[in-house]
């Protein structure tokens, strides 16, 4: 998650939520999310909510420590249910990202899921997804996961090239994560994810094209592939704009995209949000899909977001300070927004509308049923799923994802 | 300093010989406000304690109440303590307020027009520069006594025997009878007016004649309403009376009378050859007219003075309300300035491309940058001007005429002729730099008219400009290439037949208004080349591939395509992604709403604004 908190309105101490937030809850799936805010090194692309330690050293004591970082995290998800009170639904699925969560012995990682087991409860077929990093997971720690309830895992490939790698600051050697495809597989997870980054500056469509090939070939049944967003205040961005590096071309990206939709869709893959790709229906990240059709799920964590019945909040974003709330008994949120209908409305279609079910016609106002309409004149939203009352985007109306929502919520 | 004068004449009882009406002409910065400041002390109207610096020049104060006291016309009692039969006797010295710039020539020829001399006040370390000297020839066409004067000659950079052979050279005296003063010090100020009194000739009228005065300013007050001021020329005008405008024959009641020393001071009435104010109850500049002549109502004079003219609008702009809620604001603003302007024309317009404005005319370029920050400023609104244009004559082959104040209106069909206004320029300069000027002024299609040595190196040269070359950043480029020595001034001369086209823009076929231009034919494909190329960096990219071309009728002479956008998705929305996201979706429609549509094309505010603003570096050269 990008690191810059947005505004809003304070938190209240006991983290306690509107009452309107609960309604209606049985009907709405569940989720957590535990965000491990530690990296070796830092990434010279990531602007995420992470940190080395030596960017801990000092700031924030024994608190920020990442040793009893799973007991912090426990703390939290029983603050949760404390918060959600008698609310009886079991969780569907556990997502653990950063960061680096491997870089946390699995025992860890075990305990902060054993903690929602404990409080809430785990559905009999819940999702439980870590992200790993390839060079700091081996066989044994693969199967300590297995043995902690973990399903599934998504590995930070990005590329297949040395030199990309080598921009990027990743310090996996390639093949290394197709590698890790193989171990998780003979270690029992059932679902795969390699993460790929296109649009690095020095890639090429040649490189790109390995890159997809390496990452299909290794077994996957799901594949993220990001355009590289240069973020302000990275390294990355202050290489490019010292000229020691070039930016790549927003047109380059719409090129890389149409080869990876096309190499992925000769293998077999479907996409079925504008960044993901699965070989079937049972290979979707169900925790994603949370995010995009307004589930609840509540984020635990320095700087984690949760959303629960139209109310979004964060978390502090330091570990010293998110450690410091919870030790004095006080929810760690720094702010939330209590969304108005028209909001909910708002973000229904633009997240909807990535999804390869698309969002439904009647969401739209009026204007934006006329802006529908031009779009499906345009060549960007299909006519079937359209003549059905949904929008759903065309390939080209994926890579114009942005630009038709603007339209569609006039 | 001399004793407080005594015996001072009264208005309207002031002998005609005793009355020494004066102007000073000068550059800006050349130091006229702080030798009025020192006149108003000199001649005791002003005591030590109410003085502060540029007592006359009220801009700022004028600025922060939004009302209008300027003192276009002070009375000052002044004996001359030296030599000559008529010292010790109180005189009368009228000091009068000439508006500084080229683009108000008429209202400076109607300001001389009220004095018999004047006084020529250049700056010792800078030397005469060009609208100075314009109106130092219009002040000698008018007849005027020049006395020459060079200020500021307690500065180290001071050149007085430099530039005191340079006026006397221009206006033919001998160097020696150059007066140095410092108007900051003092210095000199006593001798100064001694000459005045001495030199300048006292009005000649006729005082039993029917009342005749001369308008030569009008200023809107929004306490008092117009404030007249005038010279009267023959006979006398009385407090109560009731008087007739000439021009328009309209009848008003002298509601009050009086002279500004330098407060406005009633007084029973003003005779022949005094200056002063009068105070009619009109509530509009345009009702008491700059070189109308006013005279009684009953038994009036049948004869106006001569050189009356109606103020007449050289370059016009379209100004829009960026916002377009705003444009009732701005009418309100433009009615209200009109108030206290009569060569302030307007009427309303619509631009596809910018919805609904005013096409404005304006003297010249000052003029319209004065408006315009005016409106910015006083009034809080953001505008957006279009590029300014001259007016256009344009015979048909048909025989029709057409007249065109906005470029855009240029007829289709057959033309005859094109006839567009010229002025003649007069630029001086130190001598290196000649070749420059001569350069810029034959690229902007100008004819040299001649060139005089003012002294060994510094010039006067005169050359015949289109209009249309002018007010396009011709004095900007005059500047840089003259490494800002160069002046600049500038008079309507008439106009001439060129061989003139329009050129369109159009955004991806169609035809935006506020971009067309005309031009020289032989610039058209260098403006077209151009202005399709800023376009090109300017506009967004969109769903669509966007051609920008330039054209004269039907024939494309340039063409830019702005590529279809490919990419406009965010790679990564995720649980945190999500407030942000809806945030920046609402930021971005905001920005949507600063867009104009241009057809199917979405073209954002700063566009036009680049595109069409004259003052910022770089874009203008795209308009050229």
């Amino acid at each position: 998650m990008p690191s810059a908190l947005p505004d809003g309105e304070p938190m209240p101490e006991d983290g306690a939520l509107p009452g309107h937030a609960l309604a209606g809850a049985a009907g709405r799936p569940l989720g957590f999310y535990l965000h491990v805010p530690y990296c070796a090194t830092r990434c010279g692309y990531c602007d995420f909510n992470t940190y080395t330690a030596s960017e801990l050293r000092g700031s924030g004591g024994a608190l920020a420590s990442r040793d009893n970082y799973a007991d912090t995290v426990a703390a939290e998800i029983r603050l949760a249910r404390e918060v959600l009170g008698a609310d009886p639904r079991p969780v569907e699925t556990v997502f653990v990202g950063g960061g680096t969560p491997t870089l946390l012995p699995a025992a860890d990682l075990g305990r902060m899921l054993a903690a929602v087991r404990e409080e809430f409860g785990l559905a009999p077929d819940a999702e439980i997804t870590t992200e790993a990093n390839p060079e700091s997971v081996d066989p044994r720690y693969l199967a300590e996961l297995r043995e902690a309830g973990f399903n599934r895992i998504s590995f930070g490939m990005q590329s297949a090239r040395q030199h990309v790698l080598k921009i990027l600051d990743r310090t996996h050697t390639p093949g290394r994560p197709e590698a890790c495809v193989a171990e998780a597989r003979a270690a029992g997870f059932d679902h795969v994810n390699l993460d790929l980054i296109y649009g690095t500056p020095g890639e090429t469509d040649d490189d790109w094209r390995a890159s997809l090939d390496a990452a299909i070939g290794a077994g996957p049944d799901h594949v993220s592939a990001y355009a590289l967003i240069v973020e302000e205040g990275t390294q990355l961005a202050r290489r490019i704009r010292r000229g020691e590096v070039p930016m790549t071309d927003d047109d380059v990206h719409a090129d890389r995209y149409l080869i990876a939709e096309e190499r992925f869709t000769a293998a077999g893959f479907h996409w079925y949000e504008v960044s993901n790709w699965a070989t079937s229906a049972a290979g979707r990240c169900r925790h994603n899909e949370l995010y995009w059709t307004g589930a609840d799920w509540w984020g635990a964590g320095p700087g984690a977001h949760s959303h629960v019945g139209g109310v979004r909040w964060w978390n502090a974003k330091h570990p010293g300070a998110y450690a410091q709330a919870l030790a004095e008994g006080r929810s760690p949120g720094a702010g939330r927004e209590i969304l108005a209908d028209e909001d909910r409305r708002v973000e229904r279609i633009l997240l909807e509308l990535r999804l390869a079910d698309g969002c439904p016609l009647d969401l739209l106002a009026p204007a934006g049923a006329r802006a529908a309409a031009r779009a499906l004149a345009d060549g960007l939203l299909e006519p079937g799923p359209y003549d059905r009352g949904r929008a759903v985007l065309t390939l080209r109306g994926r890579l114009l994802a942005d630009a038709v929502v603007r339209d569609l919520v006039d | 300093m001399p004793a407080t004068p005594t015996n001072v004449p009264e208005p309207s009882r002031t002998d005609p010989a005793l009355l020494r009406n004066f102007c000073i002409i000068a550059h800006i910065d050349h130091g006229k406000s702080t030798l009025a400041d020192r006149m108003l002390q000199l001649t005791g109207v002003v005591d030590q304690r109410q003085m502060r610096a540029q007592y006359l020049d009220r801009m700022d104060i004028e600025r922060e109440r939004g009302i209008t006291i300027k003192s276009q016309a002070v009375r000052l009692p002044w004996a001359p303590s030296e030599g000559e039969e008529k010292s010790g006797t109180t005189h009368i010295l009228n000091m009068i307020d000439t508006p500084g710039h080229v683009d108000f020539t008429y209202e400076v020829s109607r300001s001389l027009a009220a004095c018999e001399g004047c006084i020529l006040l250049v700056d010792a370390a800078q030397g005469i520069e060009a609208q100075t000297l314009a109106n130092l020839y219009l002040a000698m066409e008018n007849d005027l006594t020049i006395i020459p004067v060079l200020n500021k000659i307690d500065l180290p950079a001071a050149q007085p025997e430099k530039f005191a052979a340079e006026l006397a050279n221009l206006v033919g005296c001998d160097p020696a009878d150059v007066l140095k003063v410092s108007a900051k010090t003092g210095v000199g100020v006593p001798e100064l007016l001694n000459k005045v009194v001495r030199e300048v000739p006292a009005p000649v009228g006729v005082k039993d004649a029917p009342a005749r005065a001369m308008i030569f300013d009008s200023v809107y007050d929004a306490y008092r309403g117009v404030v007249t001021y005038v010279k009267v020329v023959d006979g006398t005008l009385r407090k109560r009376e009731r008087i007739r405008m000439m021009s328009t024959g309209a009848a008003h009641e002298l509601l009050e009378i009086g002279t500004n020393s330098p407060e406005m001071k009633s007084a029973d009435g003003l005779s022949v050859g005094e200056v002063g104010y009068l105070i009619t109850g009109v509530k509009d500049v345009r009702q008491s007219k700059v070189g109308d002549t006013i005279t009684q109502l009953s038994n009036g004079a049948t004869e106006a003075l001569g050189g009356y003219k109606d103020p007449k609008p050289m370059v016009f702009s379209g100004l829009y309300p960026l916002d377009g809620s705003d444009y009732p604001e701005l009418r309100e603003a433009l009615d209200k300035l009109q108030l206290n302007d009569a060569a302030l024309v307007y009427e309303p317009e619509t631009s596809a491309a910018l919805g609904f404005g005013f096409r404005v005319g304006f003297l010249g370029l000052l003029h319209l940058e004065v408006i315009r920050e005016r409106l910015e400023r006083e009034f809080g609104l953001d505008l957006i001007a279009t590029a300014p244009n001259v007016v256009y004559r344009v015979d048909m082959e048909d025989g029709a005429e057409h007249i065109v104040t906005n470029p855009s209106e240029f007829p289709t069909g057959k033309i005859d002729q094109v006839h567009e206004p010229v002025v003649r320029g007069t630029i001086l300069a130190p001598s290196e730099f000649i070749g420059a000027i001569m350069e810029l002024c034959q690229n902007r299609r100008g004819a040299l008219l001649g060139m005089d040595y003012l002294s060994e190196d510094r010039v006067e040269i005169r050359y015949t400009l289109p209009l249309a070359e002018v007010v396009f950043d011709f004095f900007d480029q005059l500047k840089s290439k003259t490494r800002g020595y160069a002046s600049l001034d500038y008079e309507p001369t008439g106009e001439q037949t060129s061989d003139l086209v329009k050129v369109d823009i159009l955004l991806h076929g169609d035809k935006v208004d506020a971009f067309s231009a005309i031009t020289h034919k032989d610039k058209a494909y260098a403006y077209g080349v151009r202005l399709v190329a800023k376009l090109r960096e300017l506009i967004p990219r969109q769903n669509f591939e966007v051609p920008i071309q330039a054209a004269i009728g039907s024939r494309v002479i340039a063409r830019e395509t702005v590529r279809a956008i490919r990419k406009d998705v965010l790679a990564k929305c995720y649980g945190g992604d999500i407030s942000r996201k809806r945030k920046l979706l609402e930021k971005q429609k905001e920005g949507k709403k600063r867009m104009k549509m241009v057809g199917s094309v979405e073209v954002p505010q700063e566009a036009f604004i680049a595109v069409l603003s004259s003052d910022s570096d770089g874009d203008s050269k795209a308009k050229k």
